[in-house]
């Protein structure tokens, strides 16, 4: 009697029992609905995922202003001219056709976690169950003077996310004379993707070496080395680049001049560059910002890293560049891809009455490019660790690369047709 | 009456405590989902051989592979780095998962 009461109680009849736990049968799932904010890595990721881990039952609407996906991973090889940006360009038709999420090609103004609705620019408001915002980065460019005129003149690019920037670098690279100077500068960690700059500075040397070898390629850094990779960088650099690219630490951009591209910094002397590609320091995106969810240094989203819920609105899932990332968790397109299904699996449970994942997981690798045929990596496994309450690297597990491969590059492509599958297939 | 219900309500919790020893199907299915960023989605890789595709991958064969990361047996690139940071009980749990996926 006393075990049947205690199934009673926790509302499975015998009947209930002898079901598959599969959600149909559960009449509040049927009528959820998910709404999914950007469709980045992390976005587009956590919509296909609410829908598989729900078996289909949660209703998914995703909001992404682009027509089509955009890769910032391998970007940096459409600057120097190895791939076009078609090749890193994806629909997000089979997200539809395959999975049923709607997907509404609007740019979201504003969200309501108290009316669990947000506003999007022509369609009327949309109502949701659970919210998932991926918004992503906005480069703080009003920190760099000079630097919001320069952008918009078209003089001076950042490269934050592919697209038109990656598109406008790489017709500055292609027009530089031999000889010429290309100044790339780093902002202070945190910002996205770690080895992103110091990957460009890579491959615009190999570049140069292949067809403008009087050039000279520089990298300004805020921080005080190199902030990923160290060692693997420096020692590709001295091997295959010495005396043509140069690394700087210490120098912090303060200003820019469109007219001359030159830049200044705090302590250290100006240069002037032929193409000077400043990347201003970053902060979460300017939706999540206004709508008050970046609550550490006004830069970044606090998260439970159980659920990625936001610590200020309840509801409200934040995922991707734009938290305030677990300790040493990169910002970056894979852990992305990773914490959305940790979001997807948390959401779905709260969405079916069922407590999370106590033990959720998640991987890293970053691919770089050290020259067009020779790659490194980075990698790493997360486990969430419930004393702490945070994601944590497992112990003995991850690691780098010994030493830059061709067989790391095929290993790169891979990854990228195998993660873009992953999140729109 | 009451041994007929006693006896019926038992079986279903016995099996509720064996559950709970091992993670439900959805965190199973969780857990593979870290591997699919790489290996596809549910282990159906679809870019060219470089990474494998595990689904339909027989169990054992998964958990001898992973054991072969683990202690060095197998060189890899990067799989040596991440098998590491799977338990046995997990790589168990994922080679069964993605020896059903079809």
């Amino acid at each position: 009697m006393k075990r049947r009461d205690v199934l009673r109680s926790l509302g499975w009849g015998a009947s209930a029992l002898a079901l598959p736990a599969c959600a149909s049968w559960r009449k509040g799932a049927t009528a959820a609905t998910v709404v999914v904010v950007g469709g980045g890595y992390a976005g587009a990721t956590a919509a296909k995922y609410v829908r598989l881990f729900s078996d289909h039952t949660i209703n998914v609407v995703l909001v992404e202003p682009n027509s089509q996906f955009v890769s910032s991973p391998r970007s940096n090889l459409v600057v120097t001219g190895e791939l076009k940006l078609a090749d890193i360009t994806r629909s997000y038709d089979d997200l539809h056709r395959r999975h049923g999420i709607r997907i509404i090609h609007e740019r979201c103004t504003g969200i309501d976690p108290d009316a669990r609705t947000i506003s999007v620019e022509r369609s009327g408001p949309l109502r949701y169950d659970r919210l998932v915002l991926a918004p992503g980065i906005d480069a703080m460019s009003g920190t760099v003077d000079g630097l919001e005129q320069a952008r918009h003149a078209g003089r001076i690019v950042s490269g934050w996310s592919a697209g038109a920037d990656t598109v406008a670098l790489r017709s500055q690279l292609a027009a530089m004379p031999d000889g010429g100077v290309f100044a790339i500068t780093v902002p202070e960690t945190p910002y996205r993707c770690p080895p992103a700059p110091y990957e460009r500075a890579s491959l615009v040397a190999d570049y140069c070496q292949k067809y403008k070898p009087r050039s000279k390629v520089l990298v300004l850094d805020a921080n005080q080395d190199v902030t990923a990779m160290g060692a693997l960088f420096k020692r590709a650099w001295q091997q295959r680049y010495s005396g043509l690219l140069e690394y700087r630490n210490h120098y912090n951009v303060v200003s820019v001049d469109a007219a001359t591209l030159t830049a200044r910094f705090d302590v250290q002397a100006d240069v002037r560059a032929n193409v000077l590609n400043v990347m201003p320091p970053v902060r979460a995106g300017a939706l999540a910002v206004a709508a008050g969810l970046a609550n550490v240094d006004a830069r970044w989203c606090a998260v439970d890293f159980l659920t990625f819920e936001s610590s200020v609105a309840r509801g409200v899932h934040v995922i991707g560049d734009s938290i305030h990332s677990a300790p040493m968790m990169p910002k970056s397109g894979h852990v992305a891809n990773g914490q959305a299904k940790v979001a997807a699996a948390a959401l779905v449970a709260a969405i079916l009455e069922r407590p999370p994942n106590p033990h959720p997981m998640l991987t890293n690798t970053c691919y770089s490019y050290v020259s067009a045929d020779d790659v490194i990596h980075s990698a790493a496994v997360y486990a969430f660790d419930g004393a702490a309450h945070t994601f944590k690297p497992v112990k003995g597990a991850g690691g780098t690369s010994p030493t830059p491969s061709a067989a790391e590059a095929d290993y790169a492509r891979a990854w990228a047709g195998n993660v873009w599958a992953d999140m729109l297939g | 009456m009451l041994r007929v219900a006693a006896a019926f309500c038992w079986v279903p919790l016995g099996t509720g405590l064996a559950a709970a020893e091992r993670p439900a199907d959805h965190e199973v299915r969780a857990l593979a989902a870290t591997c699919a960023a790489c290996h596809g989605t549910d282990g159906h890789a679809v870019s060219g051989p470089a990474m494998l595709r595990l689904a339909g991958m027989p169990s054992a064969e998964f958990v001898r592979q992973m054991r072969a990361f683990r202690d060095g047996t197998r060189a890899a690139t990067v799989m040596q780095q991440i098998a590491k940071g799977y338990t046995e009980e997990q790589t168990e749990q994922l080679g069964d998962f993605f020896a059903a996926q079809r």
